[in-house]
């Protein structure tokens, strides 16, 4: 099934200079490895050594946070929208 | 542009925005501040032209950590497209310590993005600097704040 999926603009360089990138998926996990798998560059920025999503990449299905939903196993249909969304931190 | 291809790293600020970073510093003090840089990049590199604070959303550990949720994000996003601007990056303050990225900061930065630091302390701020995560995540790279008087106010 052909989803969207929106990239954020700090790793649009890595995407071809992309808004998005439209994969076959039926996952969100199958999205994101579509994406990676075709731009290896964003794999660092998105997961952890450990293999997990990293703590401030966010990812929506139609505007709904997949923490919400079934995470990574939450299922996509045709025409559905993933947005992986920043949010930052730091500190002294 | 450089050679390889990425921008060169300077961001331009004029000093009333500079003004108002420091004042949110002193104001927040001794906790830390937060905001989000609006601006342009173009052949003449990159510029910050407005500024959007936000509220530190790290109530458990205010003093020494910032966090600004995804839903600050795209509210700072959809800011920046009213004002037909690009949101170019983050500013914070470090409380009584050098204005330098931390290890945490590291960890948590994302590429492209310039990171404004200052460092605040009682009744003032002291130096103010720009950053830049490296393509590999490995470090950060200074960039040259470019502080210049608005042309027209």
């Amino acid at each position: 099934m052909a989803v969207k999926v929106i990239i954020p603009t700090p790793l649009r360089q890595y995407a071809g200079k992309q808004e998005s990138v439209a994969v076959d998926a039926a996952s969100v996990g199958e999205a994101l490895a579509a994406l990676t798998s075709k731009y290896a560059e964003l794999q660092k920025h998105l997961y952890a050594d450990d293999g997990r999503l990293r703590s401030f990449v966010n990812v929506y299905v139609n505007d709904e946070d997949i923490r919400f939903l079934e995470r990574e196993k939450t299922s996509v249909r045709e025409g559905d929208t993933i947005s992986i969304v920043p949010s930052i931190a730091g500190g002294r | 542009m450089k050679t390889d291809g990425s921008m060169s790293h300077a961001l331009k600020i004029a000093e009333d925005l500079v003004g108002r970073i420091r004042a949110h510093a002193v104001e927040t003090y001794p906790y830390e501040c937060c905001g989000a840089l609006l601006g342009r990049e173009g052949e003449e590199g990159r510029e910050v032209l407005e500024l959007a604070p936000l509220e530190n959303r790290r109530m458990d550990s205010p003093r020494n950590r910032f966090s600004i949720t995804a839903e600050d994000v795209r509210l700072a996003e959809k800011t920046a497209r009213e004002k037909n601007l690009e949101l170019i990056g983050w500013y914070h303050s470090h409380p009584d310590s050098p204005a330098r990225p931390s290890e945490y900061d590291r960890e948590h930065a994302w590429p492209w993005y310039s990171y404004i630091i200052v460092r605040s302390e009682a009744g003032g701020t002291r130096e103010m600097t720009s950053w830049h995560l490296t393509d590999d995540r490995t470090s950060y790279e200074p960039e040259t704040l470019d502080v210049a008087a608005r042309a027209s106010a």
